[in-house]
């Protein structure tokens, strides 16, 4: 084969020339890239903070011993004051456990009906629904919690106080079931459909479709999506203040009051001079709140990415 | 209760010499407001292996999935006539569908195993069919090895049992929806272009399979390959456009069309 010479000049005459749209197409470019690490700025912006804030605290006064399986949260004692997490570790593990206990069913099935059930106008119109529902304001929802549930809650179980875990979590459990029937909705959707088919060529009726074969199909979707209502619950912080009846308190029923590591520090970070070990105890809660979240959140993602991925 | 009909089927097997497997009558079927079959009247005999051909869209799959109901999965479909499986209208409106589903066997164009094991997806519809009465490992052991011998897959498969049905090949993974059937016992199995997904070695080993449980079942078989129903069938039906056109003999199909249409989508001219 012959090789013809390289050319180094060409006859194009505009080969190298730019106009306005490729210094637009750069600009864009780097704009989107810049709102595109955003996020990664943002978090990793706020750990540092959170974990600056808190650091003072966490290399003089903490004790893990006492942080952590104390049950006296009493930061404004002048005399010893204590920081332990512990009975607000249980307020917010009891009122999202109880929450999950009402957003599973819940949204489980709300999800299997919209995704195997419902057709056409029914299907959008309640995903739309679903929707309006996950964004109703936490604020709303404590409030229904304060001036509904606490009398209703009275009432019916004849109890002193309505503002306790019951309330909270089912408040809670009511807030998180939207987004997690949008999840487990998305991952029941994803199940492909030739395996209802072919379950159902077999002689299964809906449900035994549904039960033997969508369910463990999904299994991992509606793991994430449980995971996901976990960690709402975990980082709620103005409808559990409202509901919980914001008392410290290692929980003994449903009926007690009980406080969260949220609304501990909406409630006393504005009254704590910045800097001192209260301020900065606040904020460890704050690092490991923040800590588990993103656990939680991850690992819900990992697992949600896993059956996208399969 | 049904008495009347068997009496009835079973004059109509004598008169024409042969037990049908399905008997179709004046079947019409549409989807929302477009008819996809026109008055289709077929009968289909008992341990044959019949092709159904014809260009897309000319109504085989639809008609094929009308023998099992499962197109009523997409619920605006509509359809009056009859549909006799061994003499039972399965239209009927006393009909169980689970009931149909379990006389009726059906293997996809695309290999469907359940996301579950080997032997889960063997004993699937075993299982449903059978809640009432408790199976020991032992029985079902044997179920699930009866039913792949006869695929032709146990030697294949059987270091593997608890392996996901999804990791194997498409052609196993064909015989395996095959061999699911099995244990349900039909009397009729629908496969909607089985081989279609197939390597041309894959198609081989399932003709094959196809052709051994010929007698045992009915089969009716929609192909898009003229060559697999030639090879692979004894009674081959031309549709076009949502009708019949020709039910006969495959080696007469093939040699001697009785019309036009057939000839020129055998001969290649459209489809």
């Amino acid at each position: 084969m012959s090789q013809a010479p390289l050319q180094r000049t060409g006859n194009l005459p505009d080969i190298n020339q730019r106009n306005a749209d490729w210094y637009i197409d750069k600009i864009v470019q780097y704009l989107v890239f810049l709102s595109g690490i955003s996020a990664i700025v943002l978090i990793v912006g706020i750990f540092v903070f959170v974990t600056v804030e808190g650091l003072g605290f966490l290399l003089e006064d903490f004790s893990f011993k006492e942080f952590f399986l104390s049950q006296w949260w009493e930061p404004t004692d002048d005399d010893e004051p204590t920081y332990g997490i512990l009975a607000l570790i249980a307020g917010t593990a009891s009122v999202t456990g109880l929450a999950m206990l009402v957003a599973i069913p819940f949204s489980l099935g709300s999800a299997i009906y919209i995704a195997e059930f419902a057709t056409g106008k029914t299907r959008e119109f309640l995903k739309i629904l679903i929707e309006l529902l996950a964004a109703v304001p936490s604020v709303v929802w404590g409030f229904i919690g304060l001036s509904i549930m606490n009398p209703l809650i009275i009432d019916i179980f004849d109890v002193p106080v309505g503002l306790n875990i019951l309330n909270a979590g089912i408040i809670l459990g009511l807030m998180a079931a939207p987004i997690m029937t949008s999840i487990s909705e998305d991952a029941l959707k994803a199940v492909p459909d030739r395996y209802r088919e072919a379950a159902e060529a077999l002689g299964g009726t809906r449900w035994q479709v549904i039960y033997k074969t969508v369910l463990p199909a999904a299994k991992n979707g509606l793991l994430g999506g449980v995971l996901l209502g976990v960690g709402r619950g975990f980082g709620e912080t103005m409808a559990v203040l409202m509901a919980t009846g914001h008392a410290i308190n290692m929980p003994g029923s449903v009926f007690d009051s009980v406080r969260a590591l949220t609304a501990t520090i909406a409630a006393e970070l504005g009254e704590t001079a910045v800097g001192s070990p209260h301020y900065q105890a606040l904020f460890t809660i704050g690092i490991f709140l923040f800590s588990i979240t993103f656990i939680i959140n991850l690992t819900a993602d990992l697992i949600v990415r896993g059956i996208r991925k399969s | 209760m049904d008495t009347g009909i068997d009496v009835n089927t079973l004059q109509s097997e004598i008169e024409s010499g042969a037990e049908l497997a399905i008997s179709t009558a004046a079947l019409n079927l549409w989807y929302g407001s477009f008819q996809a079959l026109f008055d289709v009247n077929l009968d289909i005999k008992k341990g044959r292996v019949t092709s159904l051909i014809g260009p897309s869209g000319c109504g085989k799959s639809t008609f094929l999935r009308s023998i099992n109901r499962i197109n009523e999965r997409l619920g605006y479909v509509r359809i009056n006539g009859s549909v006799d499986v061994f003499g039972n209208n399965i239209y009927a409106p006393e009909v169980e569908l689970v009931q149909v589903r379990k006389q009726v066997g059906m293997v996809f164009q695309r290999p469907n195993p359940l996301p579950t094991s080997i032997r889960e997806n063997i004993l699937f519809g075993h299982k449903l069919h059978n809640r009432d009465r408790k199976y020991s490992r032992d029985d079902e052991d044997e179920i699930v090895e009866s039913a792949l011998q006869q695929v032709l897959l146990w030697d294949k498969v059987k270091d593997r049992l608890k392996r996901k049905a999804t990791d194997l090949s498409l052609e196993e993974q064909q015989k395996l929806c095959i061999a699911r059937l099995l244990p349900v016992k039909p009397r009729v199995l629908l496969m909607d272009e089985p081989c279609s997904a197939l390597d041309p070695k894959g198609t081989a080993a399932v003709e094959e399979l196809i052709w051994e449980l010929r007698g045992k079942y009915s089969i009716l078989i929609v192909t898009h390959n003229m060559a697999q129903a030639r090879r692979a069938s004894e009674e081959c039906i031309f549709m076009l456009m949502g009708k019949v056109v020709e039910h006969t003999v495959t080696a007469d199909m093939f040699v001697t069309p009785a019309h036009q249409e057939t000839a020129d989508y055998i001969e290649g001219r459209y489809g």
